[in-house]
């Protein structure tokens, strides 16, 4: 785990909106090492999904501001579409949220990756056992290639979208939000299956996303947790979990519910108040109005910082 | 498979059945009496000479005998291939009549209609996102679909025909010329057949152009199309799947309009005098030609369904999801 393999430097992406630029990422610095698996937390607008996007291909309404990303010591052209297609798929690979209709409705999924594949200058025969071996892992039939996308449950499509995303052995897998649309059963099967994916080598590093820290607990190596378009904390997981030293980290694990804890008498707390607005985030900490510890020099922006080997806060009281 | 069909054969059959029994009654609604004003028009001296001609082509249209049983023996003579005698141009049958002007309206209607889907639809999808065609020669598509047909018919034909002189404004040949199979005569056919089509074609362009344009934006913003380019699939396979997903609302499309684009042949053809159905249509209107009138529906109806039949199987041939509805989940 020494290697570093994904390495992203003073990332800035701006949303262009007509009331002016939303700034949803804003000077993210992080890296990501070989065989790492990152899990990236944090509530709905934080930025997280907006990161993940920015890794693999950025959507008409996202510019790339500043800042660099690279990959294996490459650098990925994140805000240039048409170079960046050279290392989506092969190199870094993103598997979305909407896994339900990620395929063509109309067209029998086999022909469907046969014909992605070949427009990337992919042999299907070449791939073909591959294919079917790693369908057999997640416990698909062969014939889902014979089918159309509708015929297939949800969890079925889930992973479908799973083997196809990762078939070419991409070096860094961005994971976002795959579990939200499952049931509870289906969510850690999933789960376990991005483990065993990475353990198997198909994937060599991977990121995460979610809003379910207990989810990222059972299968992360670290966790990142994001606020307002800023890290706020990147620690291994035990370290996030037992003795986070962001106070917005702290609110959020003590926000989770604890297996052999009775709620009744005492109950779970929330954090108050919401986020500040990206259109034009306030100077200093974003936390800030949210924050109990909150003092005079968070008017000033804290710097993200290694406290502990491993362990970068940004928080003047870390 | 076999039900799906047997239930659609059903509802056609339904259709048809309400559609005759609706082309029956329409002419007999309309005011006035058709045999009176052959009478009339025969201009007869005698009071007894017009009553005996009265009461001849009664007999001789059948419409001596109560309504229920003309009702009746319209549909014997309809199994039997018998559209009746034709009042304004009697005594010719009503088949013939409409025989001769079939080929004109499908000669007209056809190509326009299948040209214009597909051309305007693969213009549509060319121009969606794509900017400066966008927004240069989409407008012109807006002017076009909002253009009142037969004023656009009227300005092609003042414009090419009375202006340029390039093209015949009236007729589906020139006067000058009897129906032979010559040069001359198929030249003198392609220029009449000309402005009609293009007017057709312009206007339903314009539409199928719109169309396809905000469908292909619509699938190029789905969840599969962002994910094939998240795969670093070329445009050129993006863009082909949301093609032919697009293409699926703009076949319903097609035939939806089928029905209306009959009414519309209507006006072209009374607008350029063109020998077809429409023009068939008006004629026997104006002369109260109950038969022939009923007959020209009875074309309409068989082509609105044949093609509503046709597009319901091209349907399942490109829509797998269409597919499972139809053996209660077996396929």
């Amino acid at each position: 785990m020494s290697k570093v393999s994904l390495r992203v430097a003073g990332l800035k992406v701006h949303y262009r909106t007509l009331r002016g630029d939303v700034k949803a990422l804003d000077d993210v610095t992080f890296a990501v090492a070989d065989g790492e698996t990152m899990g990236l937390a944090g509530e709905s607008g934080c930025g997280k999904t907006t990161l993940g996007k920015s890794l693999i291909r950025l959507d008409g309404r996202m510019r790339h501001v500043d800042g660099t990303v690279e990959l294996d010591d490459e650098e990925l052209p994140i805000g240039d579409t048409a170079r960046m297609n050279d290392f989506r798929f092969r190199e870094v690979f993103i598997i979305p949220q909407y896994a339900m209709s990620a395929m063509n409705p109309t067209r029998k999924i086999g022909k469907m990756t046969k014909e992605l594949l070949e427009s990337r200058g992919v042999r299907f025969e070449t791939v073909r056992t591959e294919l079917k071996r790693r369908l057999e892992l997640v416990g698909l039939a062969h014939d889902v290639l014979d089918r159309y996308p509708i015929e297939l449950s949800g969890g079925m499509k889930q992973r479908m979208v799973m083997v196809l995303s990762t078939l070419l052995n991409p070096s860094l897998l961005v994971a976002d939000e795959v579990t939200s649309a499952l049931d509870v059963s289906t969510q850690r099967a999933v789960a376990e299956t991005l483990v065993d994916f990475r353990d198997r080598g198909f994937v060599r590093s991977m990121i995460v996303i979610t809003h379910d820290v207990s989810l990222v607990y059972q299968i992360a190596d670290s966790i990142m947790v994001m606020y307002a378009g800023k890290l706020a904390e990147k620690a291994p997981t035990d370290v996030i979990v037992d003795s986070p030293r962001h106070p917005y980290t702290q609110l959020l694990i003590s926000s989770l519910p604890e297996v052999g804890v009775k709620y009744a008498d005492k109950r779970l707390t929330g954090i108050p108040g919401s986020p500040p607005s990206l259109l034009d985030p306030p100077a200093g900490c974003r936390f800030r109005d949210r924050c109990p510890l909150a003092f005079d020099k968070c008017s000033e922006e804290p710097p993200f910082v290694e406290v502990e080997h491993g362990h970068y806060v940004a928080c003047w009281k870390a | 498979m076999r039900r799906y069909f047997g239930r659609k054969f059903l509802i056609y059959a339904l259709t048809f059945f309400v559609a005759v029994t609706i082309n029956f009654m329409i002419p007999r609604l309309m005011p006035g009496d058709p045999v009176r004003s052959m009478v009339a028009r025969a201009g007869m001296q005698t009071p007894e000479a017009a009553a005996t001609m009265q009461e001849y082509y009664t007999r001789i249209f059948g419409l001596d005998v109560p309504i229920w049983q003309q009702y009746l023996n319209f549909w014997a003579a309809l199994l039997r291939g018998d559209l009746g005698i034709s009042i304004w141009l009697f005594p010719q049958p009503v088949t013939g009549v409409i025989m001769r002007a079939v080929p004109y309206t499908l000669a007209l209607l056809i190509p326009a209609i299948l040209l214009s889907w597909f051309a305007g639809n693969k213009f549509g999808a060319f121009a969606a996102r794509r900017k400066w065609l966008d927004n240069t020669i989409l407008p012109v598509g807006y002017v076009l679909t909002a253009t009142p047909y037969m004023w656009l018919a009227i300005l092609l034909a003042w414009a090419l025909g009375i202006i340029a002189g390039i093209f015949p404004i009236a007729g589906g040949y020139s006067f000058s010329l009897a129906p032979t199979l010559s040069w001359t005569f198929v030249g003198s056919l392609l220029a009449h057949w000309f402005l009609p089509f293009v007017s057709l074609f312009l206007v339903f362009f314009g539409g199928w152009a719109i169309g396809m344009r905000n469908m292909i934006i619509y699938e190029l913003e789905a969840d599969y199309s962002h994910y094939l380019q998240a795969l670093g699939a070329p445009q050129r396979l993006v863009r082909k799947y949301a093609f032919r997903n697009a293409a699926l609302p703009q076949i319903t499309g097609l035939a939806l309009q089928l029905g209306v684009i009959v009414a519309g042949a209507v006006v072209t053809e009374i607008v350029f005098s063109y020998p077809g159905l429409g023009h068939l249509i008006l004629k026997a209107i104006e002369n109260q030609d109950f038969f022939l009138l009923q007959g020209a529906f009875l074309f309409i109806v068989i082509g609105v369904l044949l093609a509503n039949f046709i597009i319901d199987i091209v349907y399942v041939l490109v829509d797998p999801r269409t597919r499972t509805g139809m053996g209660g989940g077996s396929a």
